[in-house]
């Protein structure tokens, strides 16, 4: 299994979380997410504890996921740009690179067209911090966490769950 | 893929439970909630038909507490087991960092459980990953159902790669934490390697 691992530093996250925060305030959204494309939550704007993270990003995932086998069915190679409109919140959904998500949510402060616009120049100053965090992959630090793990430390991971 | 935060120490994992239409993927998904310490896991999603069949995914959020000063946390997801739906089984595949595959004990499912397991080898190489090494676990489910396969022929039939494989009744729960433990002593041993 190739590309089994994606690390994310200090450094890299907190200049991610710049970018995004950055863009909520430009944009005037509620909230901003990155996504890797399994929804796993890579990092997220100021205010979204009010957010259930971890079912939004299985579901913006499977969203996305859907969409993408819809494009390919018409011989299209993505469908990068999603929205979904409601009577108060919406969400535009941007895939990056094949292999990101950049969320926005926003209601009526502010307008689609100044969404989609901040969120271009958004993706490209993000796309400069993901060429570098595909760089830090590379390097094979994760053999220290793992290497002397064994069967009890993973036992006791388990107890009280029954 | 594993997803690995340095900053926040967090070790993200996904696991797919996958098997023939009705062997018991979202039952195994239900009992693992509803023993969970709700601190420990999020909200389950199940996208399902009317009839409660699956139709897209179940998903729920598990935290395993922390290994080597990482938190653990693990996403798992149910495919929909019925035949119509491969485009979906494939998508949710993707990704995953471990298997899960629940056969159907029954005598008349049997057909189902090995096209199933074949449609798994399918649908992985299709990503790149391979049958042979991706971190499975086997759970031969409805063990307490007259007509039942016994366990040495299911072996016989799934368990080529020797991986560990346990019996369950997963809407008692029996055999349902045994199965995910497995399943998460494989990943964390494959990170490992």
């Amino acid at each position: 299994m190739d590309n089994f691992y994606l690390y994310l530093s200090d450094e890299l996250k907190n200049e991610i979380e710049l970018e995004l925060n950055r863009l909520k305030e430009e944009s005037n959204s509620k909230a901003v997410f990155l996504l890797d494309k399994n929804g796993q939550i890579i990092s997220n704007s100021k205010n979204t504890d009010e957010y259930d993270k971890d079912s939004l990003g299985a579901l913006i995932a499977g969203n996305v996921a859907a969409t993408g086998g819809l494009a390919k069915l018409l011989g299209e190679k993505e469908f990068s740009i999603l929205f979904h409109e409601g009577e108060n919140e919406h969400i535009h959904i941007n895939l990056i690179d094949k292999k990101f998500i950049l969320v926005v949510i926003f209601d009526e402060s502010t307008s689609l067209g100044l969404v989609r616009l901040r969120v271009k120049k958004t993706i490209a100053n993000l796309l400069k911090l993901i060429n570098k965090m595909k760089e830090n992959n590379k390097s094979e630090n994760l053999e220290d966490i793992f290497s002397d793990i064994n069967e009890e430390d993973i036992e006791k991971l388990f107890k009280g769950e029954k | 893929m594993s997803f690995i935060n340095y900053s926040t120490k967090e070790i993200n994992c996904k696991i797919v439970y996958y098997g023939p239409g009705l062997c018991g993927k979202t039952t195994n998904l239900q009992y693992i909630y509803q023993k969970t310490d709700p601190k420990m896991r999020g909200k389950m999603i199940s996208l399902a038909t009317e009839v409660e069949r699956t139709l897209f995914f179940d998903f729920m959020p598990l935290k395993l507490g922390t290994i080597k000063g990482f938190k653990l946390r693990f996403h798992l997801y149910t495919v929909p087991g019925q035949i119509f739906y491969d485009a979906s089984r494939k998508l949710i595949l993707k990704g995953a960092d471990g298997v899960v595959f629940v056969a159907d004990s029954q005598v008349d499912r049997m057909d189902a459980n090995l096209d199933s397991f074949d449609n798994l080898r399918d649908n992985l190489q299709e990503h790149g990953y391979d049958l042979d090494t991706i971190p499975l676990v086997l759970q031969y489910n409805k063990r307490d159902l007259p007509n039942i396969v016994p366990v040495s022929e299911l072996e016989k039939a799934l368990n080529y790669r020797n991986v560990p494989s346990f019996e369950a009744v997963a809407i008692k729960g029996i055999g349902v934490f045994d199965t995910l433990k497995a399943i998460v002593k494989e990943i964390i041993f494959k990170l490992k390697k």
